[in-house]
């Protein structure tokens, strides 16, 4: 695609979505719906942390935790880059 | 984001980062307005520009621990809402995007050319939602909304260099997809 196409398919973009108006604001005050946000946070209880933890975390540690047990001469080497 | 004329002191950063509720209503109500209106340039709909603002600020009141009072609050905040509007276009279906109706309640900034037929305005509008996420934001704040690329790139947590390709990618795959509806662009 060579500079006049870019150009050509900025423009058509730009006719498409139009851009935001400087001056948007939102059409309420959304400070109580913050707090409604907080307070509901305040009384459920957080997950526990091992389950807020993304899987593939939890993959990479064990794929780790084989490898060092495959090859323990790799463990001083981990422990210098930690 | 405040131009230079900021209210909020290095004191209720550091009180914001304690937990005190006060200091961080004083820096709400400095940076709502900015956070939803780069919330609104990205996914476009003025409600959902809303709730994600709301999502932004719980986020923020949430990560206090991790601010840094020498530091300026709005990147942060803005690195926050940007992360909190891709997780939002990640979720949604590119059919439910972009529609004419949303079109219509977004606080535009100019009219379109009557030169382009709304019908290729419509479909490229639908090919745009197609997009990956991370390429639709990278292109519509850049060449819609015409921000610097400095400040796309530190609120996307990426280089210039890869806000650039990003857009240079969206375009291109727009414009394929344009082709392949039988569009010439």
């Amino acid at each position: 695609m060579n500079a006049h196409d870019q150009n050509r398919m900025k423009e058509l973009l730009k006719e498409a979505l139009p851009p935001v108006a400087a001056d948007a604001e939102p059409e309420r005050d959304l400070w109580p719906a913050v707090l409604r946000r907080l307070d509901e946070d305040a009384v459920t209880p957080r997950r526990a942390t091992f389950q807020s933890v993304p899987w593939f975390d939890w993959a990479l540690l064990g794929g780790l935790a084989v490898f060092t047990v495959s090859f323990p001469a790799t463990i001083p080497v981990f422990l210098y880059y930690l | 984001m405040p131009n230079g004329s900021s209210l909020v002191t290095s004191g209720v950063l550091h009180r914001f980062r304690e937990g005190d509720l006060e200091a961080f209503e004083a820096l709400f109500r400095e940076h709502q307005r900015s956070v939803f209106g780069w919330i609104l340039r990205m996914v476009r709909n003025p409600a959902t520009a809303e709730e994600l603002t709301v999502e932004t600020f719980w986020r923020i009141h949430r990560a206090r621990d991790r601010f840094e009072p020498e530091r300026p609050f709005a990147p942060w905040a803005r690195r926050i809402a940007t992360r909190a509007a891709l997780d939002w276009l990640r979720a949604q279906r590119p059919e439910v995007e972009l529609t004419a109706e949303m079109a219509g309640a977004l606080p535009s900034a100019s009219a379109g050319d009557p030169g382009i037929a709304a019908e290729i305005r419509s479909r490229t509008a639908l090919a745009f939602a197609r997009l990956p996420p991370s390429l639709r934001a990278a292109a519509v704040l850049a060449v819609v909304e015409e921000q610097p690329h400095k400040e796309i790139a530190a609120a996307l947590g990426i280089s210039v260099g890869a806000v650039k390709l990003r857009v240079f990618r969206a375009l291109r795959l727009l414009r394929k997809d344009l082709e392949q509806q039988g569009i010439t662009p």
